[in-house]
């Protein structure tokens, strides 16, 4: 597979580039037993949580992005790609990543994780 | 010390009683009530609705089971009384439940009158009375065969017009020489009959029944003047009379209905009866508006106060046929000292008479323009001297004093004391202190707190009227639900200007038509793709981002994040290599469960997302294509074994099921479509809750649709019959690409169908053959690009992507 596994300095692991992502859609990155959702917005810009609504789990990769949100695709959920809150009624948060972008390049800090809650 | 209150009957009349009761004295009465139907308290002015399809069942209900609950009220369905014991204070049910009261409240409606014909007992034989006589009249409506209407007023025109609605040829026979005689006048009775007889229902008139034909079965009717008539359904709608022999055999005073006061007591002083079964001043009622009068009052002596009194008052009358306008009010008659104003307009079958007498209205009759109704019978009931504006009196309203009125300053116009609901009798005042009193902004609000349009609806663009005039701009009548919250644009709005303003992309869309997000959201953003791809066939890009996961991926997500697989069994029909082929895949891949779907095919359950290609090309080797039992497209087609095998079958089901999907596999819908053929009206193949279903039998096919099966039940309606193979499938895909063209995103043909109207879609997909050749032809050309197997498209390495992770991370490495 086109796994990439390097890492440019401690944290920070490539896996993979802004291209490998169609716009509005989401690719997943798996670590060890945890999923991680890499979306690309309409302009561009990147974000990675963890691959499980706060809801019942539903892998957030496969929801429609809009906005600056994904909608869960098991119960329509709406959560925050920035933030991993749950937007409107909905309470609940997401583990989300920080990401850094070195030209095409996607880079994940997998050891910082604003964990949910 | 709460009292016990017990109710015989459960209609309009003591629900509307005890709705003012618990407002004027709530926790006083411990309430028990005795309804001899087996069901809640339901809007009878509604069930012509309910019999042309208009409305569901569901729709007329007034209160709920969870209404007895919130008020504590013990209410035995279908437990009709049998005798009251005023010595002991008791009733007893025919269930043997006996119940003391303080107060009993006699409520028993009216009984149909049965004209006294041989046959009269026939089996196929029926009232129209209550919710129990419509269902008899629908099943026997199935049949599309032949009914008579014995009556030609107000209920017998409701009725004929509802079972023609259904399908079935209607005669209408009325024993006086015009139509609603005791509503309306000669002239107007004539254009009614014009119009009635347009719809396609025979009228005979001066036709006295003298007998109804038939051994066991309704066959026909004969005439005094010895015609015959055939028909397998006779609905007697020629009156009613007070139902009041419980009263009678418990000892109360009986006339024509139970004798009560303008209090409503009867001669029993613990004992009152209101609605049909009452007879006060000397007078029986039918309408709703005096009954609801009756409850009023009735409910305010059971509160303690003794000084409210039943009054009189003429009450208007108003056709439930929708496209007929009808109204009239008091008294018409030719007489002396009287005069009348006439308008005739027979080409616009406009036709409207006033009869006067002082200087003052005392009827009114109007055909085809009814809007002033309220206005004449707002001038009839304070007895308004109109000598002033005789001249211009009968055309209304708008044209008194200087320039013509438009309908909300004419609204405007009217007293606070002027009645707006005449079923329940609320005036323009009560309206408007409601709306301001308690805030209310919308129409349903407005009917739950002052009733007004709540009941026959028909004074509803009145209440708009007021709410529009007292809330300003702040109330928009005519507001559609907007799509989502990216715009204020209806889905019908959006359709339209896609092909308006020949819109082809997303963003198009969303930039011409001012969305108020970036880039939508997933509400939208599904519906804008299909409207896309359904307008513009060849011409769009289906974005797949837009797309929900499982029409994305061509497999169902399942709870646990892994999939569904389901390929085509074409009509259900399967072979040992299919089997075969399915059974190594469940194998290889170690697939946790198999299943049989509802729609004859086979569901592999629990694959894993990126084993879904690897699945895909071992089906695809067998011939095995997508089932798309993921998709707003069509589903299955559904059949029974047909003609080749069973000794019922009339034709080759199973052979016409699977032209059709082969026919039709790969298209897109608003919303799912199921389908299903059976060989013979035993219907195997259960294509009777279908979206769309055929019904084979010996003269060809009888198309179905607008069936469902699901959060709803409701059976289908019958589109037509067609003789041919080939017909049944361009009349289905004719059908097909209408909904396709026409219905909101994710909404179901029942749903659709409802919306739009079944009359309209019969005439073009069954009468205009040009229509239904064009529907056919687009939806041709929409297939040459439709018919794609996703799958097999992505075992050869599209969308790869969606299959794989980006990375797959080793545990040192990240640690």
């Amino acid at each position: 597979m086109n796994a990439h596994n390097l890492a440019t300095e401690a944290a920070w692991i490539l896996v993979g580039t802004v291209d490998d992502i169609p716009r509005q859609g989401s690719r997943r990155v798996r670590n060890g037993e945890t999923k991680i959702a890499v979306f690309r917005t309409i302009d561009d810009r990147i974000f990675a949580l963890e691959d499980k609504c706060p809801h019942k789990n539903g892998p957030l990769s496969e929801g429609i992005v809009h906005d600056g949100c994904v909608t869960c695709p098991l119960h329509n959920w709406v959560i925050s790609l920035e933030t991993g809150v749950a937007q409107g009624a909905d309470e609940g948060r997401t583990s989300t990543f920080p990401v850094r972008i070195e030209g095409r390049e996607i880079y994940l800090d997998l050891k910082t994780n604003f964990a949910a809650r | 010390m709460t009292e016990k209150l017990v109710i015989v009957g459960n209609g309009m009349a003591p629900g509307r009683m005890l709705e003012e009761l618990f407002e004027k004295a709530p926790g006083r009465y411990e309430v028990t009530i005795f309804n001899a139907e087996p069901r809640v308290n339901y809007d009878r002015i509604m069930l012509s609705p309910v019999l042309s399809g208009e409305k569901d069942y569901e729709e007329i209900i007034i209160h709920g089971d969870g209404w007895y609950i919130k008020h504590g009220i013990t209410l035995y369905k279908g437990h009709k009384i049998i005798a009251i014991d005023r010595k002991t204070k008791t009733v007893t049910s025919d269930h043997g439940v006996t119940e003391s009261y303080d107060k009993l409240v006699i409520a028993t409606g009216s009984v149909p009158f049965i004209i006294p014909v041989p046959g009269k007992d026939l089996q196929g034989v029926i009232t129209y009375r209550d919710l129990d006589d419509v269902q008899a009249m629908l099943l026997a409506a199935q049949s599309r065969e032949k009914a008579v209407v014995i009556g030609g007023g107000l209920l017998g025109l409701e009725a004929a017009a509802g079972l023609k609605a259904r399908g079935m040829d209607v005669t209408v026979l009325h024993v006086m020489p015009t139509l609603m005689e005791r509503q309306l006048d000669p002239a107007a009775g004539y254009l009614l009959q014009k119009a009635v007889e347009e719809r396609g229902i025979r009228v005979l008139t001066k036709a006295n029944t003298k007998r109804i034909l038939g051994e066991t079965k309704v066959e026909g009717i004969e005439l005094d003047d010895g015609r015959v008539i055939p028909a397998t359904l006779v609905v007697m709608a020629v009156g009613i009379r007070p139902n009041a022999g419980l009263a009678k055999e418990a000892g109360l005073a009986i006339n024509r209905g139970i004798v009560v006061d303008a209090g409503m007591q009867t001669s029993d002083g613990d004992i009152m009866a209101l609605g049909e079964c009452a007879e006060v001043g000397g007078m029986v009622y039918g309408l709703v508006a005096p009954l609801y009068e009756m409850a009023r009052v009735a409910a305010s002596h059971l509160a303690g106060d003794r000084s409210a009194a039943f009054v009189h008052s003429d009450t208007p009358t108003k056709l439930k046929v929708t496209g007929i306008n009808l109204y009239s009010v008091g008294d018409f008659a030719d007489g002396d000292g009287r005069e009348e104003i006439v308008l005739r307009d027979a080409t616009a079958g406009i036709y409207k008479r006033l009869v006067l007498k002082d200087n003052r209205i005392i009827g009114t009759v109007l055909y085809g323009d009814t809007a002033d109704g309220a206005w004449f019978n707002d001038l009839l009931k304070r007895a308004t001297d109109i000598s002033e504006m005789r001249d211009t009196l009968i055309f209304g309203q708008a044209y008194q004093g200087g320039a013509p009125l438009d309908p909300t300053a004419a609204v405007a116009a009217l007293p606070d004391d002027a009645e707006i609901c005449g079923c329940n009798g609320v005036c323009k005042g009560k309206i408007v202190s409601t709306i301001k009193g308690k805030g209310l902004t919308s129409l349903d609000e407005v009917r739950a707190h002052t009733k007004a349009s709540a009941s026959c609806g028909s004074c509803t663009g009145l209440v708009e009227q007021l709410m529009s005039l007292t809330l300003g701009d702040s109330y928009n009548p005519a507001a559609v639900q907007p799509m989502c919250n990216c715009t204020d644009l209806g889905h019908d709005d959006v359709r339209r200007l896609i092909k308006a303003k020949r819109l082809k992309t997303i963003p198009a869309v969303m930039q011409e038509l001012e969305w108020k997000t970036s880039c939508g959201c997933a509400k939208c953003r599904p519906a804008l793709n299909y409207y896309l791809v359904c307008d513009w066939p060849d011409e769009y890009a289906d974005d797949y981002q837009s797309r929900f996961i499982n029409e994305r991926v061509h497999a169902n997500i399942q709870k646990d994040g892994t999939y569904s697989v389901v390929p085509r069994m074409w009509g259900g029909v399967t072979s040992s290599k299919e089997l075969r082929a399915i059974a190594d895949v469940v194998d290889k891949f170690n697939v946790p469960l198999v299943k049989v779907t509802g729609g004859q095919r086979i569901d592999l359950l629990g694959i894993e997302k990126e084993d879904l290609p690897a699945v895909w090309a071992d089906l695809g080797k067998a011939g095995f294509v997508s089932g798309q039992a993921y998709a707003k497209g069509l589903r299955t087609v559904k059949t029974c074994v047909g003609s080749d095998w069973c000794r019922f079958g009339t034709q080759d089901s199973t052979g016409l099921g699977i032209r059709i999907e082969k026919f039709m596999w790969g298209s897109w819908t608003p919303a799912k479509v199921k389908m299903a053929v059976s060989g013979c009206p035993r219907n195997c193949a259960e294509a009777t809750c279908k979206d769309v279903g055929v019904i084979c039998v010996d003269s060809g096919y009888e198309i179905h649709f607008a069936g469902a099966a699901g959060l709803d039940i409701k059976g289908t309606e019958v589109l037509g019959l067609v003789k041919t193979e080939d017909e049944a499938l361009e009349h289905i895909v004719a059908l097909t690409q209408m909904y396709r063209e026409q219905a909101r995103y994710l909404e179901r043909i029942y749903k659709w169908a409802k919306r739009v109207g079944l009359d309209e879609i019969r005439r073009q997909i069954m009468d205009d053959a040009e229509k239904r050749k064009a529907y056919f032809e687009r939806f041709v050309f929409s297939q040459k690009f439709a018919q794609v197997d996703p799958w097999s498209e992505r075992v050869s390495g599209k969308d790869k992507h969606e299959f794989r992770p980006m990375a797959v991370i080793q545990k040192e490495a990240a640690e």
